[in-house]
């Protein structure tokens, strides 16, 4: 969707992290969703690495 | 005192969330220091600089929350401190009075919103790219908030959006406003005719703000972040952005904001403007106002320079240079008087205290090169405050900087750290005081009622010398925003401090004032 498509849309906001952004959409009307978000792996950084590549395994 | 350390495995929260919540703990009795965080690479080198780590911090990964505090134990416990931590966190909880359903990854997410078309990122730097990624090969358009994201991913994202046709505003992109929907930090404003495109935050919430006090609106308001129009990014957003705006059937004019752009990028810039069926206002703040005519552009010399002529191009109106006040020249010089009489012959200094990065910078630069201001954000290098002489001279901080903000929230989110620097920074020595009261989605929810009791404060100190300050301010934000306008301009008044209808008035009147000390005006009651 190009970005003139999405001016002519309604917004609909994923929110990954500060849950104030979400609930200030939320109270605006906003359709919203927040993401339970924690960093994949543990955060760690070469189990993060090792599931980038799987990832790019699997789309190819 | 003992350092102590509970951990909690595989409990995540958000930074902003922990850094408030640190900030509670410190006012405990017997807490004498105390940080909330993730196990990151940052959280615990921090815990290490401030002597709180333990042996413990070994086992921490990412995903587990730690608390570590230096305790008088005859005063109270790390259970009571956990207890406390347990209750602020519930309340928070509460007060968001939600249980709505939060799935857990970005896909199913998209899955849950059918009709999705932006992700809002905000999540720790270092894992911000990957999301992102994603989020645009799903075909979304991203609003990047994160910082600390390596250049090279900036650059590689931004192609990706631009290849597919998306948005990609950011990193370290802090306002937007999507089809009158503000993002992250931004005041509400009414909709209108005119879009900007913006490389600095609250460079454009000014902007924006000072359109709709003019009565026009804006149309979308598009981020870029800091870094969009240097060399290694080549201005991929504010292009996207500008060519965005120009096939945008409802956007009449185009405003643009930036630092003055690497030369390359502006030449791009020009390129398009030159073309541009409609009218474009650039505000390059301190740029080449020769190459932005030459474009065929309107150049500005403020950001509230910047929406005075968008205004009046769109009405049709003649325009010139916005060089002076709202208020008569002769209410000004009263002003200038009246507050210039209530100094010391040996009150000589400014202190600049900023929240906003951008408004620091525009004052520094109308100030101009008769005065010698020492910054974080220094305008020459030997301007740099650690060259500040004895702790004496002019000073002008960005205090949303990182030397700032390690470990705690952003001063427009909590006012703490301004409040520390009015205590630390202000002396009997300090002449005029000159701040932004940043208003809107995302700010803190009283910031003209902390900055009026700092300045109670500093006046009820400066009095058993026999002293006063002058305090100027100016205030970002409209009547349409929650913590609103009016009710910010009546709470500063009523701390006696002045406020201006834009930045760089404020800045005006405070040089205004500094030039009538000059003259003498000290000792005059």
């Amino acid at each position: 969707m190009s970005v003139n498509d999405l001016f002519k849309q309604e917004l609909k906001v994923v929110n990954l992290g500060l849950k104030s952004f979400y609930s200030d959409l939320k109270s605006q009307g906003v359709t919203t969703v927040q993401v339970n978000w924690k960093p994949k792996a543990g955060g760690k950084k070469n189990m993060l690495s090792l599931l980038s590549k799987i990832n790019k395994v699997k789309q190819s | 005192m003992t350092i102590q350390t509970s951990i909690k495995k595989n409990a995540y929260y958000d930074s902003v969330t922990l850094m408030l919540l640190s900030r509670q703990l410190q006012e405990l009795a017997g807490v004498e220091d105390v940080l909330v965080g993730m196990g990151t690479d940052l959280n615990l080198d921090l815990a290490k600089d401030l002597g709180l780590a333990t042996g413990e911090f070994d086992t921490l990964t990412p995903n587990d929350l730690f608390i570590a505090a230096k305790i008088d134990e005859a005063q109270i416990s790390m259970k009571a401190v956990e207890d406390a931590f347990n209750a602020y966190l519930n309340k928070n909880a509460e007060s968001d009075s939600d249980e709505d359903y939060q799935p857990t990854s970005l896909s199913s997410a998209i899955q849950a919103l059918p009709g999705a078309n932006m992700v809002l990122v905000s999540v720790p730097g270092q894992y911000a790219a990957a999301e992102v990624e994603d989020a645009l090969d799903a075909g979304l358009h991203v609003m990047l908030f994160s910082d600390n994201v390596p250049v090279e991913d900036e650059l590689r994202l931004k192609q990706k959006a631009v290849e597919k046709g998306l948005l990609m505003m950011g990193p370290d992109c802090g306002t937007a406003i999507i089809n009158g929907i503000p993002l992250c930090f931004a005041n509400a404003v009414r909709r209108g005719k005119i879009g900007v495109v913006g490389a600095s935050g609250t460079g454009t919430q000014e902007v924006t703000v000072q359109i709709h006090k003019l009565g026009e609106g804006l149309s979308q308001v598009i981020g870029t972040g800091g870094r969009d129009l240097k060399e290694q990014i080549g201005g991929l957003m504010m292009i996207q952005g500008f060519e965005s705006l120009i096939a945008d059937p409802e956007t009449e004019l185009i405003v643009l904001i930036s630092k003055p752009p690497d030369p390359s990028v502006a030449e791009k810039i020009y390129q398009i403007a030159k073309s541009s069926p409609k009218p474009v206002v650039i505000d390059f703040i301190g740029g080449d106002r020769a190459a932005i005519e030459a474009a065929g552009a309107i150049p500005c010399i403020s950001l509230e320079d910047a929406a005075q002529k968008a205004v009046k191009v769109l009405r049709g109106r003649e325009y010139e240079d916005f060089t002076g006040f709202s208020l008569p020249e002769e209410q000004i010089e009263q002003v200038v008087e009246k507050e210039a009489a209530k100094l010391k012959s040996d009150q000589t200094e400014l202190r600049a205290l900023f929240t906003g990065g951008t408004l620091a910078d525009e004052a520094m630069k109308l100030l101009g090169d008769h005065y010698e201001i020492y910054s974080n954000i220094p305008l020459s290098p030997e301007m740099a405050i650690e060259n500040l002489p004895e702790g004496r001279g002019h000073i002008c901080l960005d205090l949303g900087e990182d030397e700032f903000t390690r470990g705690r929230p952003h001063p427009m989110i909590d006012p703490q750290t301004r409040t520390e620097f009015f205590e630390s920074h202000v002396d009997e020595k300090t002449a005029v005081i000159l701040v932004d009261v940043v208003l809107g989605f995302g700010s803190y929810k009283d910031p003209a009622g902390a900055v009026a009791d700092s300045v109670r404060e500093i006046r009820q100190r400066l009095s058993t010398q026999g002293r006063d300050v002058v305090v100027i301010a100016s205030v970002c934000g409209t009547e349409l925003d929650s913590q609103d306008l009016n009710k910010s301009i009546a709470t500063l008044e009523a701390a006696g401090i002045i406020v201006l209808p834009s930045n760089a008035q404020a800045v005006r009147l405070t040089d205004k004032v500094m030039q009538r000390i000059k003259k003498g005006a000290g000792d005059v009651r």
